[in-house]
């Protein structure tokens, strides 16, 4: 690289980014093995998705490939580590992060998860499931309220995938999501695959969780591949594994999703056992077809 | 407040087994309608453990192709029990682990191994670290010379030096990638610069003497004290090789005194 163009790289003033719309697209994760390919194909529809935390170092070729991809494609940024659901405070420090992060590449989409990951001074590097009290409720509210009042906007709030529930939660999940949305103002991440997950490894109906889900509030939708295992009493029990292609089914949810809420952004998540970039393009193009015969359906609607 | 606590103890019983897998499976959680929870509390228990050791595997690379997969994966269990993590950027776990290595049992027949483990964790230091431009040698050329020796540098973010009493570059360098290894004299002491001129973190084997001459100009010796302690540790170091070299790995931004 030559000294101009580093120059130009390595300014004191962050870089401004276009601003994209996303509505209406599918996107996937981003992997930095796919950047080559991605940059190579030239412009093209659909939206780009990143960990939030894989980009909390100081500098270095993270950031170049995230500036590469931002100044091309929409891009949306997923926390998975704020411990939301956690017991404890907020991590302070990590909330500036991703303060500084979502200032610094202007993302068109913002969120997190309901789960937590930390408790008292250890990470424990998973989506933990939680109980679902008026007290959890309360706590959940104050912790998103931090997030929003950090980042100065609506946080995308994503449903989970469990595998077990807690003895003293007192409420649906379905009513716990709608109640921080009201309280919070937040918006939704619905995740069809964590809804076919968690409704396969408990026994309800997914259909049912959906129609008591707030679609209203939901600004994007995951889609993902999960594995199969079998539980205690020899029942399948499905893990949130992110490391294959959507399901049939799950394929099917969004499809009634979709033709209920209209084209809402969707990505396709991809995070192990990544493919080559044709693979996981294919995936997001799918759901780009369903999104654009929706989107048609809007306009018949309206003309 | 009673809610409160009794809820923050439904959290601490369901993590306290997450790591350890002497406890029992947690009563405040259950399948649905009286199932059985104990392959259910399992995932969560494989996705941190597992989670947890594939992130030290990717910190340490090397040390994982030099311990082989299954050495490596139950080392990296003994210290996740023992050091679990405390930050929720994976990129900074493992700062432990190669004094770890060096008290592991199991790792007595490897004594480099600890070394190429803190080359490692350099490594990836580096490749996180802030963007800055490095000295430029116009910089250098610059500094009139009755001041040179007077100079003092600042250190690019990117910066580390790593010592060993054995050849800990080598075994790094042959490890690092797919390849094939050839025979090293585990013997050799070696000691590596660490740095990230651009965008490609690079490691160098320094030459004799340049680790004091560069440790003593990170910690705030002038040029001329630094090459100083640089001959006292060997006679054969030389200034215009090691000064040649620190331009072109970028390891320091600008000068503080002398230039102008």
């Amino acid at each position: 690289m030559s000294a101009p163009v580093l120059s130009g790289l390595l300014q004191d003033e962050p870089p401004r980014f276009p601003a994209f719309q996303v509505c209406g697209l599918a996107g996937t994760s981003f992997k930095h093995e796919h950047l080559a390919a991605i940059l190579h194909e030239g412009r093209q529809r659909g939206f780009f998705e990143v960990h939030a935390e894989n980009y909390m170092g100081s500098g270095g070729p993270p950031h170049r490939a995230l500036e590469a991809i931002r100044c091309r494609r929409p891009l949306s940024i997923h926390g998975v580590c704020m411990s939301i659901g956690g017991p404890g405070p907020l991590d302070k420090a990590h909330l500036a992060r991703f303060r500084s992060l979502v200032e610094r590449y202007e993302p068109a989409l913002v969120s997190e998860h309901l789960a937590w990951s930390t408790h008292k001074t250890t990470y424990f590097n998973d989506l933990l499931p939680m109980p679902y009290t008026e007290a959890t409720l309360d706590r959940v509210c104050d912790h998103i309220n931090q997030v929003q009042d950090a980042i100065w906007r609506p946080l995308l709030l994503e449903n989970p995938s469990t595998y077990l529930a807690f003895r003293d939660s007192t409420m649906r999940e379905t009513d716990f999501i709608r109640r921080v949305t009201e309280r919070t103002g937040c918006g939704l991440l619905l995740d069809i695959n964590n809804v076919f997950v968690s409704a396969t490894n408990h026994g309800f109906s997914a259909l049912e969780y959906l129609s008591e889900f707030p679609l209203a509030r939901v600004g994007e939708i995951h889609l993902a591949g999960h594995a199969e295992q079998a539980d205690d009493e020899g029942d399948r029990l499905l893990i949130d594994s992110h490391d294959g292609p959507v399901a049939d089914a799950v394929w099917q949810l969004y499809e009634i999703v979709v033709a209920r809420c209209g084209p809402i952004p969707t990505l396709v998540e991809w995070d192990s056992k990544i493919p080559r970039w044709p693979v996981l393009k294919a995936e997001a193009a799918a759901a780009q077809v369903i999104l654009d015969r929706h989107h048609q359906d809007v306009h018949d609607a309206a003309a | 407040m009673l809610p409160r606590d009794q809820e923050s103890l439904s959290y601490t019983a369901f993590s306290v087994a997450l790591l350890d897998p002497e406890q029992p499976i947690p009563s405040v959680v259950a399948g649905p309608e009286g199932k059985a929870s104990a392959k259910r509390y399992s995932v969560y228990r494989n996705n941190v453990t597992a989670g947890l050791i594939e992130a030290l595997a990717e910190v340490y690379p090397a040390v994982q192709r030099l311990t082989g997969v299954e050495f490596f994966r139950a080392m990296a269990r003994f210290h996740i029990r023992a050091m679990p993590p405390t930050s929720p950027l994976l990129f900074e776990y493992g700062r432990d682990l190669p004094a770890f290595i060096e008290s592991y049992e199991y790792a007595q027949g490897l004594p480099w191994l600890a070394d190429v483990a803190r080359i490692e964790r350099a490594w990836l230091d580096a490749y996180h670290a802030a963007d800055v431009v490095p000295l430029s040698a116009e910089a250098l050329v610059a500094i009139s010379p009755d001041r040179l020796a007077d100079t003092m540098f600042v250190v690019h973010p990117a910066t580390r030096i790593v010592r060993s009493r054995f050849a800990a570059v080598t075994i790094f360098a042959a490890n690092r990638n797919e390849g094939a290894g050839g025979q090293i004299d585990a013997g050799t002491p070696e000691d590596a610069l660490i740095t990230r001129p651009i965008d490609d973190v690079v490691v160098r084997h320094l030459p004799q003497g340049g680790a004091v001459f560069f440790q003593s100009l990170i910690s705030g010796q002038s040029l001329g004290e630094a090459a100083a302690l640089a001959l006292e540790s060997s006679a054969s170091f030389d200034i215009a090789t090691n000064i040649a070299g620190m331009i072109q790995a970028g390891v320091f931004t600008a000068v503080t005194r002398g230039a102008v």
